[in-house]
């Protein structure tokens, strides 16, 4: 007799979405991580990056200093799944991760001007790397807004809301937003 | 007939103005730019059907003749996701492509070939092996010695699996074995009671309906288990009629019967396509 009502139960839980609101909240954090992985590879490369750009163009101290600080407060965030569910953390989040992003590209262009930068073979491979990963970053966002999309949907459709807000209590996820420095590119003075 | 014709390429005009299409998958080498000498080609695709035979490692050349504005790397994923060269799980595909009009070259990476080509090892197969040779119009030379190199690195990382190489996405789903022994418990216990046997597919086809699709609403679950119940009893009179003999021996043939014809209908897969490998956007650019 209870094993009959636990399989119904069983049954009637997940024509509710019990099993698989839980399981898109996994596919969010799962997401999450990847965006994470890239982000700390970015950060990781970028010492080297500018170590190797200091020995040819010693004079661009400024933005080379602008690039240290940015990594510096990206290094000093605290980052962790409870901050998806805030606006306020993840807003500070890609503030702080767009800034770098902003001095970075910077700093790609001062170095054009450097013909013998250009062709150091060491600068070239940290080059690739570094697209490299900002292409990863680029793809992972994107598969993470989606999960984000996907969850936020399914929390809130019927009859899912229903078994969300009598028995998990999923929040909301926050996806990124489109970055303000992607929207204007940036200017270089000669 | 003429004016209908010209209405009609006017009509299709807009279709061609929009982004660009993702190309049909027709073989290894996908030489849509013509940039290939058919030899060379030929000899390339050879190349690449060996070394999946051997690796099970999935390389494809795509040669288009302009993105016609599209970013390299959006596009390069945009391929990538609807491909899915590489085995799955595994990931081990990658694909070289190169866009004519913009000379500009990619290799993508698959998420199981990124820690041994990695970026900056992809990067140095395009500026080093690939480039030179490009900027003297010498594509086939170019190609093939970018294909070469990426096999050189990526070479012994998987090893084919006899399985892995004639699948097509995936094995018989477990659906099939799942009803085999239902089949068998509805056949022993309808040996001992018909009312048994009815409730043992009562019990057992809405079970399978569940673990196979989880999001099967109640009312789905419970027709099935009406539909198992009949089916039981059905055949329950059909092979139990009593003693536990007749059971037992219609319980072995059938066994044999019902996994032979699971396993056939996993097979068959004719031609070239990817294996359902996943990409993350690893790999390198460059031009030339």
């Amino acid at each position: 007799m209870y094993v009959l009502l636990g399989l119904v139960l069983i049954f009637s839980l997940s024509g509710c979405g019990y099993n698989t609101m839980q399981a898109g909240e996994e596919a969010v954090f799962a997401a999450w991580g990847d965006v994470e992985a890239s982000y700390q590879r970015r950060a990781d490369l970028i010492p080297n990056l500018v170590e190797v750009v200091r020995g040819y163009a010693a004079h661009e101290a400024e933005t080379l200093k602008a690039v240290t600080e940015a990594r510096a407060r990206v290094g000093s965030m605290q980052v962790s799944k409870d901050m998806l569910k805030s606006p306020e953390a993840m807003a500070k989040f890609q503030e702080a991760q767009g800034q770098l992003s902003g001095s970075l590209s910077r700093l790609m262009v001062v170095v054009e001007r450097y013909p013998d930068l250009k062709a150091n073979q060491n600068f070239l491979d940290l080059q690739n790397q570094l697209e490299g990963t900002e292409n990863k970053i680029n793809v992972s966002r994107v598969r993470y807004n989606k999960a984000v999309q996907d969850f936020n949907t399914s929390i809130r459709t019927f009859p899912n809301s229903l078994t969300n807000s009598l028995l998990l209590h999923l929040e909301r996820k926050e996806p990124f937003k489109a970055d303000e420095g992607a929207k204007t590119a940036p200017k270089v003075k000669f | 007939m003429k004016t209908f014709c010209v209405i009609v390429m006017l009509l299709l005009l807009p279709h061609l103005a929009c982004a660009i299409e993702v190309p049909q998958l027709r073989g290894r080498v996908n030489d849509y730019a013509s940039m290939l000498s058919p030899g060379a080609a030929g000899r390339l695709e050879q190349q690449l059907a060996d070394f999946e035979k051997s690796d099970s490692t999935q390389i494809v050349v795509l040669t288009i003749n302009s993105l016609e504005g599209e970013s390299l790397e959006g596009y390069s994923i945009k391929v990538a996701e609807a491909w899915h060269i590489g085995q799955t799980k595994l990931d081990n595909g990658a694909i070289l492509l190169i866009a004519k009009h913009q000379t500009k070259v990619r290799i993508e990476v698959g998420l199981g070939l990124e820690g041994v080509l990695t970026d900056l090892v992809s990067g140095r197969i395009i500026r080093g092996d690939m480039s030179p040779h490009f900027k003297n119009n010498d594509y086939d030379t170019g190609i093939s010695a970018g294909v070469s190199s990426i096999m050189q690195v990526v070479r012994g990382e998987y090893k084919a699996q006899p399985r892995d190489l004639k699948q097509g996405k995936k094995s018989a789903s477990p659906v099939v074995t799942l009803l085999v022994f239902l089949l068998v418990a509805v056949v022993f216990l309808g040996s001992f009671s018909k009312f048994l046997g009815g409730a043992a597919g009562a019990a057992g086809l809405p079970l399978i309906g569940f673990l196979t699709f989880p999001g099967l609403g109640v009312v789905v679950l419970a027709l099935l288990g009406t539909a198992g119940f009949v089916l039981g009893l059905v055949v329950t009179f059909m092979f139990g009629s009593g003693g536990h003999g007749s059971a037992g021996g219609f319980g072995g043939p059938f066994i044999g019967g019902g996994f032979g014809g699971g396993s056939s209908g996993g097979g068959g897969f004719g031609g070239f396509s990817g294996g359902g490998g996943s990409f993350g956007g690893g790999g390198a650019s460059g031009d030339w």
